[in-house]
């Protein structure tokens, strides 16, 4: 085994708890000191079907997966035909006996599941407690820490759980090692968790969602955490009434978000194009899912990028974030809404499947910076006017019942008023204002470390990333001496902090998981131009050796 | 205060002889008459869809939202989800109400939202210049129907009976003090409110005469009985012949939907942190 490293694929039927089994066992190597991420990669359907998920734990930050595993935890047949290839050279695989007859020339570790669960008379659902204790004692974890974690992860239902896993922790043995680091140990969250935490950072108040993949979750964990938080969460009718509820709490001066996936926002369309014109603050979390259409439900994609940039008819004055990872995707929801409020205008969070449902070690504090110009907000004289014309094109904002004065947001060109206008002055003076906006706010982002750089720093082959293939790229540049250029802060674009981090690249190859290179394309409209583009777009995320072979053929 | 306070300055554009002159009267003085009962008129908000009807916003001093085509109802939501002290009011279209927003109407008065929707019904669509709307008389001809469309229409008051709403009228742009009435009744009631108002169309479709000759009051026996109103409203399908009643149709209690969304106070900021640290502590 690589030293400070080690993969885990666990699989198993829809409904065998896969993705509760990959949440505890990252929970488990958090315990110990590792930094992790989960990819978690399972059908559209409720029972039955493949599951499976990749945990890592590495000793540094990570959000990658690896070809191949130091362990493979197989709850059934299938498991073993799909993934015993990925197992490395000496490792370890454990099986579910009741399932599987024997493991590769029966030097496996069986795990007697129906007698463990029998003799404890534990439901069938706690099958892959088993699995986790047998792989604890395989990966030579002592008890008290499978204890710890159990109680942690699984809080009611810990007790016994942790029979179930004693039992089959007692019948294995040991066989790796996966030492203890001697570093602190960090929290562990799904993406939509953290986007959750930086919304409410942000000082979200109410959560607009209707279900879809992959952001449900973020409506159930703040379903779920309700009372804790402070914060509503409503299910609408339709993304359409979202995103239209979530104008008019804003409009009465409660802050609101709402997520959603492709086939959502394109009914969240015409209500972005309102909050521009109407000057409405609003946050949308996009996840983005292999399109087009329904396409894959529960696979990823970075398909979205043009239709975020573009959405909503007319010059829709907006903001786009695109995270790499859970920490990120905390620091810029929580920015969202800020700049959102700041502005004025509607703000896309762009987050896929593998952020969203992936799970992240994340630092302890996240870094929010404050923005400088919360201009506007001074009092002029005279009556209110909700559309004022200011140096900085931000206007007061002020909300129903206000004394004395009225509040009117419109869909229309208006005057400052908020009374319809179809004269033509007004009319360029308020798109003035708009794009008035939007040049504060592209002096502003500029100092918000727009851009991240990975990988060589000094190198002068670049690759341009985006989003969830941060730590891919970041892994391929160290191996390949490659410079990663990713940009944080989509649009406005951050053309000075690009170009600074760009400085000295010769060379610029695009990795994107599309089939069109959407990145490069947008890039291009600024001047830079990528030589190849490395491009995925079978639903699944690109693995380190993976993407470090299709560099090196894309390169040579 | 007095009635022209509420009409803004901004110059009007309806059609000599329009329906929805007699709405926006009938409105501004349902408001004083509730202004002068203690109402606070900053704490009134008019949502808007798009439409002739949608014009109003313009045209009253009000705070308010002009949304899109359809989308009165979602807006008017949200702003009772932020703040149930306001008393909101949406002015919504026949096309915009039925057709674009139906989905909205519906789910409106499934969950009781305490909200007054007026729905300026003159059964065409007046700023796309006349095409038939979901109550148009079958084989209405229109510009985009020059031989006349083959559908049936919608019948708003079964409709929204259905779906659960709370308060259900149907007032008549040719009985003002009556629609008075009924505006006030709906904008006092607790719950999901609508008032169908029979609007002429003076350009387009100029029912006056077919209307005076039909109308007639309901009696308000028996007003919050579910079958009696559902027979009452099935007295006129909207297209054949029949006598057409106007006033209360239905009245219900039901706990409203902003009361399963209470407004939690605003915690300290401090607070959060605290509660997002504890989380985070329990995945660590």
């Amino acid at each position: 085994m690589a030293e400070g490293e080690v993969s885990v694929i666990i699989g198993g039927k829809a409904g065998e708890g896969i993705s509760s089994a990959g949440q505890v066992t990252a929970q488990l190597l958090s315990y110990l000191g590792y930094r992790v991420h989960m990819y978690l990669d399972y059908p559209s359907l409720i029972k039955g079907g493949h599951n499976y998920c990749v945990v890592r734990g590495t000793t540094g930050y990570v959000g990658a997966i690896r070809d191949k595993a130091d362990c493979l935890v197989a709850l059934d047949k299938n498991s073993i035909d799909r993934h015993a290839r990925s197992l490395l050279p000496g490792g370890a695989l454990i099986y579910n006996a009741d399932t599987v007859r024997s493991g590769m020339g029966n030097n496996g570790t069986a795990v007697h599941v129906s007698a463990i669960l029998s003799a404890e008379t534990a439901p069938e659902v706690m099958a892959n407690s088993a699995m986790i204790g047998a792989f604890a004692k395989v990966a030579g974890i002592v008890w008290h820490d499978v204890e710890e974690v159990f109680r942690k992860a699984l809080m009611k239902a810990a007790d016994l759980n942790l029979r179930v896993a004693g039992r089959a922790y007692r019948e294995a043995s040991n066989q790796l090692s996966v030492p203890r680091l001697n570093q602190p140990v960090l929290p562990v969250v799904t993406g939509n968790e953290a986007i959750a935490l930086g919304l409410i950072e942000g000082g979200l108040e109410v959560y607009y969602g209707y279900p879809m993949s992959p952001m449900s979750s973020l409506l159930h964990f703040l379903a779920k955490t309700s009372r804790d938080f402070h914060v509503r969460t409503v299910q609408p009718e339709s993304e359409i009434a979202v995103v239209l509820m979530a104008l008019g709490s804003a409009y009465a001066g409660t802050k609101a978000a709402v997520g959603t996936s492709g086939g959502g926002f394109c009914l969240m369309t015409e209500g972005i194009s309102l909050a521009g014109i109407a000057e409405i603050p609003v946050v949308i979390v996009l996840g983005q899912r292999t399109g087009p259409s329904t396409g894959l439900a529960t696979y990823t994609a970075q398909s979205d990028l043009h239709f975020a940039l573009n959405a909503g008819q007319g010059d829709v004055p907006k903001c786009i974030l695109a995270p790499g990872d859970a920490g990120e995707a905390r620091e810029l929801s929580a920015l969202a809404m800020d700049i959102a409020w700041a502005y004025q205008i509607p703000v896309i969070v762009l987050s896929d499947k593998l952020i969203s449902e992936g799970m992240f070690s994340i630092g302890p504090e996240p870094k929010i910076p404050a923005l400088r110009s919360l201009v506007g907000n001074e009092e002029p004289e005279g009556p209110y006017l909700r559309y004022r014309i200011t140096g900085s094109g931000i206007s007061p904002l002020r909300f129903p019942p206000l004394a004395g004065g009225i509040v009117r947001v419109n869909s229309h060109v208006h005057s400052e008023d908020g009374i319809t206008t179809e004269e033509p002055e007004m009319t360029q003076a308020m798109a003035d204002k708009r794009q008035k906006k939007m040049e504060v706010l592209s002096r502003e982002i500029e100092d918000l470390s727009p851009v991240a750089v990975g990988g060589d720093p000094d190198a002068i082959t670049g690759l341009l990333a985006w989003g969830s293939n941060k730590w891919v790229c970041n892994e391929a540049g160290e191996q390949l001496g490659l410079r990663v250029v990713r940009p944080k802060i989509i649009w406005p674009f951050p053309a000075r902090e690009f170009a600074s981090a760009m400085k000295g690249v010769t060379e610029l190859y695009a990795v994107e998981t599309n089939e069109t290179a959407q990145f490069a394309r947008y890039a291009s409209l600024f001047g830079y131009r990528t030589k190849g583009n490395v491009l995925k777009y079978d639903g699944r995320p690109f693995t380190v050796e993976e993407l470090v072979r299709e560099l090196e053929k894309a390169i040579s | 205060m007095k009635g022209s306070d509420l009409i803004s300055q901004a110059k009007n554009t309806w059609c000599p002889g329009c329906g929805n002159f007699v709405v926006q009267h009938a409105l501004k003085d349902v408001l004083i008459r509730m202004h002068d009962a203690g109402h606070q008129i900053e704490k009134f908000v008019l949502v808007a869809g798009i439409g002739q009807h949608a014009k109003i916003f313009d045209f009253m001093n009000l705070n308010g939202f002009y949304s899109l085509h359809g989308r009165t109802i979602p807006v008017a939501t949200g702003i009772r989800v932020a703040n149930p002290d306001l008393k909101v009011l949406c002015i919504a279209g026949d096309g915009d109400c039925y057709a674009e927003g139906l989905d909205h109407l519906i789910f409106a008065a499934k969950r009781n939202v305490d909200i007054t929707v007026i729905v300026n019904d003159n059964r065409v669509y007046g700023l796309t210049t006349g095409q038939f709307t979901p109550t148009s008389f079958s084989g209405f001809r229109g510009r985009s129907t020059p031989d006349g469309e083959n559908e049936s229409p919608l019948n708003p008051l079964l409709l929204v009976l259905s779906a659960g709403a709370t308060f259900i009228a149907r007032g008549y742009t040719g009985r003002r003090e009556q629609l008075k009435d009924l505006i006030g009744m709906a904008l006092e009631h607790r719950g999901f409110s609508i008032v169908e108002v029979l609007q002429i169309c003076a350009t387009y479709n100029d029912l006056s005469g077919y209307y005076n000759e039909r109308v007639y009051t309901w009696d308000e026996d028996g007003v919050s009985d579910f079958n009696s109103a559902f027979n009452k409203a099935r007295e006129w399908d909207y297209n054949t012949d029949a006598r057409i009643g106007l006033g209360v149709l239905y009245r219900q209690d039901k706990p409203l939907f902003e009361e399963s969304y209470p407004v939690p106070a605003r915690p300290a900021i401090s607070d959060r942190h605290e509660a997002i640290r504890k989380f985070l502590k329990e995945r660590a």
